[in-house]
């Protein structure tokens, strides 16, 4: 195994880079900055805000990324099964079902905690 | 012809730069597509005044051209609280993985020229890693998007952004599950490997559901209407509120190339890739079979855009975790039990 196969994949990375940054730094030179202090202000359909905009938000998109968090490592161990399944038979079959079945478990669980209501 | 090319390290780097240019050129072509897609579905004629050296209109074709003009010479403010650095280079992180994520994709059938093998694909697909590299890379989208939400210091924005993550990290995971068939049925992570075992019978018909749950987290992992909510126009204006000029052309240009990088994962998954009767003959065709094939899945993007109301955000997850992923859950069994004793 040679890193020589990701090199390609670096020079994509580099122009990947570099387009946004150049095209940023270049624009500067041709558009126009005429300061004024309302520009400043953050968007608010032209009412002065009154609360800090970083506030609580809802438990509900925490509760969402930590069940993505279980079942997204539970899939990614999938894919080397799936990868060899073909050449595991009858044998992979019965150990990943296994497998699925306590991932679906949690699922039912999640489910029937409710953390996957949304009103 | 071509013979200088034709030696491994400029043809690497002839397909990178094409790749480069040939996503940024499709993402100009789409804008002009939705607004003449969208005229054409609700019957209006659409942008078709811009014309190159006053004469030449061509459809309004210019008009990608004159948009781009606009944003590069518009002024860029830094407003007073936002987070100086992250919100600099949200739209870079954002342009980033919306680009490279098509590198994996292979474009068209692999050809032998003086005894050495040429893939059309800019990762070389004997890393083993395709289908994984794709999802560590969508994976890293939400970041822009995050960062540049949190970085704006402005309520629309941050609400923009969690909508947004939410529904990208829901939906990712019924696409992956959803995946999982595909690299059954071709035994490897290698997007050539399931390209070829696609020769014949494409994976839409004996993955059905799979394709269809795919096809769904599609949208709501570009954030396209009908799951829009990042944006949701009526709504809240989204995690890019803040932005303007070029640095919200970057955002703009990062939700197209993702756009047309699902495209190609789509089609490269469940349509076949470079596979066409009779195109696929010759190197040339399967290309044009590709691109063609391409072009259809994102024109199905501004047709849906513009046929379907927007969901509701409770909609929108309860679709996701109660219908698309038992869905996908039902095709990896199907097509499990499927190659357990069939296959």
């Amino acid at each position: 195994m040679s890193h020589a196969q990701y090199i390609p994949l670096l020079i994509f990375l580099v122009i990947a880079i570099l387009f946004p940054l150049v095209t940023l730094a270049i624009a500067r030179f041709f558009r126009p900055s005429k300061f004024s202090k309302s520009k400043l202000s953050p968007y608010e359909c032209g009412i002065e805000e009154i609360t800090e905009a970083r506030e609580n938000f809802n438990v509900r998109y925490y509760i969402v990324a930590v069940v993505f968090l279980i079942f997204d490592v539970e899939t990614i161990f999938l894919y080397p099964w799936a990868v060899k399944y073909r050449v595991l038979g009858l044998f992979g079959f019965v150990e990943m079902g296994i497998f699925l079945l306590i991932l679906i478990f949690g699922y039912v669980y999640a489910w029937k905690k409710g953390a996957l209501e949304w009103e | 012809m071509m013979e200088g090319l034709l030696n491994p390290q400029t043809f690497m780097v002839f397909k990178v730069v094409v790749v480069f240019v040939a996503v940024l050129t499709l993402v100009a072509l789409a804008t002009w597509a939705e607004r003449r897609g969208a005229a054409f579905i609700q019957d209006r004629v659409g942008p078709n005044r811009v014309a190159l050296f006053g004469k030449i209109r061509i459809f309004g074709l210019g008009q990608p051209l004159a948009d781009g003009l606009k944003l590069f010479f518009k002024e860029d403010v830094l407003p007073l609280n936002v987070d100086r650095v992250l919100y600099t280079i949200a739209p870079v992180i954002s342009f980033i993985p919306a680009t490279m994520t098509f590198a994996a994709i292979p474009f068209g059938k692999p050809f032998v020229k003086n005894g050495i093998q040429y893939f059309l694909s800019i990762l070389p697909p004997d890393t083993n890693i395709g289908v994984l590299y794709i999802f560590a890379l969508a994976g890293m989208g939400v970041y822009g998007i995050i960062i540049g939400g949190w970085a704006s210091n402005n309520k629309w924005s941050i609400l923009g952004a969690m909508r947004a993550s939410a529904q990208v990290i829901s939906y990712e995971l019924a696409m992956t599950l959803a995946v999982v068939g595909v690299v059954i049925s071709a035994g490897s992570l290698r997007l050539d490997r399931i390209i070829e075992a696609q020769n014949g019978l494409w994976n839409i018909v004996p993955q059905f559901i799979g394709a269809i749950v795919f096809f769904v987290s599609m949208f709501a992992e570009t954030n396209r209407l009908p799951f829009d909510f990042a944006e949701g126009e009526s709504e809240i204006i989204g995690y890019h509120t803040e932005y303007m000029s070029m640095k919200f052309s970057m955002f703009f240009l990062a939700e197209y190339a993702n756009m047309i990088t699902a495209s190609g994962l789509f089609v490269t998954l469940y349509l076949g890739g470079w596979h066409f009767p009779i195109l696929d003959s010759t190197v040339i065709g399967s290309v044009v079979a590709f691109v063609i094939k391409l072009l259809f899945v994102l024109w199905c993007f501004i047709w849906v855009r513009w046929t379907l109301p927007r969901f509701r955000y409770d909609q929108l997850m309860r679709l996701g975790w109660k219908v698309m992923l038992p869905l996908s859950l039902i095709n990896l069994v199907i097509v499990a039990l499927f190659y357990a004793y069939g296959g």
